[in-house]
């Protein structure tokens, strides 16, 4: 017997949906046979880490407080991706949303209305987002830099950034007021007014708090579907991504396009900064922004939506609950260390499953030599 | 020395195998289906030692899926192998090598900035190949040696880029000689030469024939398998048609064999009754190649309307720059190009899209469509600007389905839908979709380089009536193409060119190849 691994030819209908299915209920095993080697029943584990993540009193709203942010950085990343231009930098790009969507609603203050403070913090929060990602944008535009490299390192720089303004000096985003502020540091938060609400959804679990933000979360990924399938834009995006010479040759400005692409991306995950802001900070923290390092789980997002827009909400959805189930599962007997091998046996199973989706996997019995080149075609 | 005993054992082998068997490579009923095709329906093919057998079918026939076959590239579903009367089964490409079985491939296996030594050694896995030390001077004497026995002159230390494409695909016959292949495959070698080069492959191969080598020559040009030929087999559409001796057959009674019926060879094209004012003007035009280096050295033309103008030359010799240049994709650096007398912005392909100059480009699957996309979305490609498809920013996908499927019913695309990705379409059909929209955007000027490149005799003639139809209504046409009898067969007047200069330009009803050929080497401008 030997193992070949070759390109498929055609995909079959069933495989986008069977693959990951696959994928989970494999990686589900494997935490079992780990959960029994340290001594956990995996049933019980399984059955807290559902009921902590989805069933529990409060458990889908904190789920959705987790989604909501992851829901924004993975869109930002599947806008970028799908072009082939990899903006890693939602992270940065996400502080910066919160840096704008903070600053104009301390701008604004407590006197002007909730839904022109909101729009205000959308607006501020992805053109600031936007104008960070910008500057990967131009570079890999007009100088062909890496975006990888660049986007990457300007994370660091812009979390620099926010700590200066919170720890570092007396900025507009500090709170120099209360008492406490001089011993600890912390940012100063936004009028009463410019709070996001939320929906509330009586009944099942205690009542389910639906943040705004995830609303517009959804909002923007029919946005986003819609104008990479059907607008000139779009079809431009599709393009380029598929062949940079036939986009060339049709006469389409590949460099404006791309830093369009890499600032729609910086604005989505801006406006996450924006709804992270409004919805639940209510302040720049750059310690839990920092901590909880959202833009690079939504790069997560994206791969596993296979960049799909529609996708991404649901897999932000899913992802949330079991971030939010590890915190849950945590104890005496249940080491954090035991939740981080979880959740990466999770995420390997599902991402090395992607493999399958285009490639096949065949067992060969007596060695029969059989090399088929990547792309069979008689001809 | 030692190597020189190995060049005697090697051309010794060849003629003893000769005297034991007459039959060096025998298949019987090789059958290979790959998902949806039978590549090789229940092929019967033998060379026999000391021959030249050329396999000669259209594009699609199963002659690369046969020699993939017998290089161990594929394993056939059914069938047997059989080396000098003993049966093989190949598990892999390393057997076949082993076996004396070499190919040199259409597009080169080598290392563009290694040097013709280090390629020729690379991937041997005998003696020097294997040694954990190289002796570079060692395989270059061999190497050169080598060369003067067959007439392969190659500089040994010369690094591959900086090789013509004639002497790169010399290497890659040398790599093979060096492995003391007793079989070499050639896939469609001459595609890349001019006649004089194709005439010096020839003698090569007829003198390593003639040491009991056995050379299979891949093909679909008649009078070159008349050329250096003993015997020919047929393929079409996937089976053996025929085995025929070449001496006795007429690139005619080939060319039925090859397609099924009769074919008219090379008919010639009737002058347009009335050619109009300049429509594409070039002045002086120079422009830098890929590597920085000068490929189009003051070159001025002019195409009327209603006329084709016919670029011939070697491949590498300017004239993709040229295309390039005159479509914007490639901006220049002095001269310019003007489309009814209005000039050109410089290097903006819309620009030239919008004075009405239509592109069918050299790389049909990378540059004239996005290979991933629908046949819908590469019919509208450089049309989604256009009102007819678009309504504000967004774009109406049930007219653009539509036009798509106007292309498909006028060109007789063989496509299962407009949703099709272009890269399932053959090649034949790829470059209808391509003729369909430049057509349909009713341009002024076409370009046209190396349109029916890779196409079928069938597709081929399809291309040529859209060509010679598209004049008759006006549209000036320049058409760059290495096959001769392609130019001289549509055009009005013959450029050639030669290192990014036209070196002449000729009449194509009185010049002969030996002509035209001569000033493809830089004879004339030498």
């Amino acid at each position: 017997m030997r193992v070949r691994i070759e390109r498929r030819l055609a995909q079959p209908r069933w495989l986008p949906v069977g693959v990951p299915a696959g994928s989970v209920a494999f990686a589900f095993a494997a935490i079992a046979i780990v959960l029994v080697a340290t001594g956990h029943d995996p049933l019980h584990t399984y059955g807290t880490l559902f009921r902590s993540a989805f069933t529990d009193d409060g458990a889908l709203s904190a789920t959705f407080v987790s989604a909501t942010p992851l829901a924004f950085t993975g869109l930002a990343a599947a806008a970028a991706f799908r072009m082939n231009l990899f903006n890693i930098g939602g992270e940065g790009q996400l502080y910066f949303g919160v840096v704008g969507a903070t600053g104009a609603a301390l701008a604004l203050g407590g006197g002007s209305p909730g839904s022109l403070s909101i729009a205000a913090m959308c607006l501020a929060g992805a053109a600031a987002g936007a104008a960070w990602a910008a500057l990967p944008g131009v570079l890999r535009a007009f100088l062909r830099t890496n975006e990888i490299i660049t986007s990457l390192m300007l994370n660091y720089v812009a979390a620099k950034v926010i700590d200066y303004l919170v720890f570092g000096s007396h900025s507009y985003w500090r709170d120099t007021t209360s008492p406490s502020a001089d011993v600890f540091p912390q940012g100063q938060a936004i009028p009463d007014a410019a709070l996001w609400p939320f929906a509330t959804i009586e009944g099942a679990a205690g009542g389910i708090a639906l943040p705004l933000g995830f609303g517009i979360a959804c909002l923007a990924a029919s946005a986003l579907w819609g104008l990479y399938r059907r607008t000139r834009f779009g079809f431009e995006v599709q393009v380029i991504a598929d062949s940079p010479r036939a986009a060339r040759y049709a006469g389409m400005r590949t460099r404006r396009t791309i830093l369009a692409v890499m600032c729609l991306s910086g604005a989505i995950a801006g406006l996450g900064g924006a709804a992270q802001a409004g919805n639940f900070d209510h302040l720049l923290d750059p310690r839990s922004l920092e901590q909880q390092s959202y833009g690079y789980s939504g790069i997560v997002v994206a791969a596993l939506a296979r960049y799909n827009p529609f996708a991404v909400v649901p897999i932000a959805f899913l992802l949330g609950g079991l971030k939010n189930a590890g915190f849950a599962l945590q104890g005496a007997d249940f080491p954090n260390g035991l939740v981080g091998v979880m959740q990466g046996l999770f995420l390997f199973s599902v991402l090395g499953g992607e493999l399958l989706v285009r490639y096949r996997v065949r067992l060969e019995r007596r060695g029969r030599g059989r090399v088929e080149a990547a792309q069979a075609e008689p001809a | 020395m030692e190597d020189g005993t190995a060049v005697t054992d090697v051309a010794a082998a060849p003629q003893r195998a000769a005297a034991a068997h007459g039959v060096a490579i025998a298949c019987r009923g090789i059958t290979k289906r790959f998902p949806g095709v039978v590549a090789n329906d229940c092929v019967d093919f033998e060379a026999a030692v000391g021959e030249v057998h050329a396999l000669l079918g259209e594009n699609g026939a199963g002659k690369s899926t046969l020699s993939n076959i017998f290089t161990g590239l594929y394993h056939p579903d059914e069938g047997e192998l059989e080396l000098y009367g003993r049966p093989v089964v190949f598990q892999s490409p390393r057997d076949a090598l082993d076996a004396g079985i070499c190919m040199v491939h259409q597009h080169f296996r080598l290392v563009e900035p290694f040097t013709v030594a280090e390629n020729v050694v690379l991937g041997d896995h005998r003696g020097v190949g294997r040694s954990f030390l190289v002796h570079p001077r060692a395989i270059e004497r061999r190497v050169a040696e080598l060369g003067r026995r067959y007439g392969l002159a190659v500089d040994p230390r010369a690094r591959i880029w900086q090789l013509s494409v004639g002497e790169q695909q010399r290497v890659e016959i040398l790599k093979a000689l060096y492995r003391e292949a007793r079989i070499l495959i050639l896939d469609e070698p001459t595609a890349v030469l001019t006649p004089q080069e194709a005439a010096d492959l020839f003698v090569t191969l007829r003198a390593m024939a003639a040491e009991g080598r056995t050379v299979i020559f891949i093909s679909h040009k008649l009078h070159e398998v008349k050329a250096v030929a003993d015997r020919v087999t047929v393929l079409r559409g996937g089976r053996s048609i025929a085995t025929v001796s070449a001496g006795e057959s007429t690139p005619r009674s080939l060319a039925a064999l090859m397609v099924g019926r009769d074919v008219d060879v090379a008919r010639r094209r009737q002058r347009a009754s009335g050619v109009g004012e300049p429509l594409l003007e070039v002045e002086g035009a120079c422009a830098t190649g890929d590597r920085g280096l000068p490929a189009l050295v003051d070159v001025t033309l002019a195409v009327r309307a209603g006329e084709i103008l016919g670029v011939a030359g070697v491949a590498g010799n300017g004239q993709r720059e040229l295309a390039e240049a005159l479509t914007g994709m490639r901006p220049l650096t002095a001269g310019s190009v003007a489309v009814g007398g209005r000039r050109l912005r410089n290097g903006d392909p819309l620009d030239a899209i919008r004075a009405g100059v239509g592109h069918v480009p050299e790389d049909r699957l990378h540059t004239a469509v996005a290979p991933s996309l629908s046949i819908a979305s590469n019919v509208v490609l450089k049309s989604y600007r256009g009102s007819h498809v678009t309504r504000g920013p967004l774009l109406l996908l049930r007219r653009i389905h539509d036009a798509a499927a106007q292309v498909i019913r006028h060109y007789d695309v063989k496509a299962p839908s407009p949703a099709t990705p272009a890269r399932q379409l053959s090649g034949g059909n790829l470059q209808k979709v391509v003729l369909g929209r430049e057509f349909s955007g009713e341009p002024r000027v076409l370009v046209a380089a190396s349109p029916t490149r890779g196409l079928d005799v069938g597709a081929i003639e399809t291309v040529h009536r859209y060509l010679r139809e598209a004049a008759e209504r006006g549209v000036a046409i320049l058409l760059i193409s290495e096959d001769l009898d392609e130019v001289l067969a549509l055009a009005d007047r013959v450029a050639v060119m030669y290192e990014g200069h036209v070196v002449g330009e000729v009449d194509p009803g009185s010049a002969t190849v030996e002509e035209i050929g001569l000033l493809m080497a830089g004879g004339q401008a030498a």
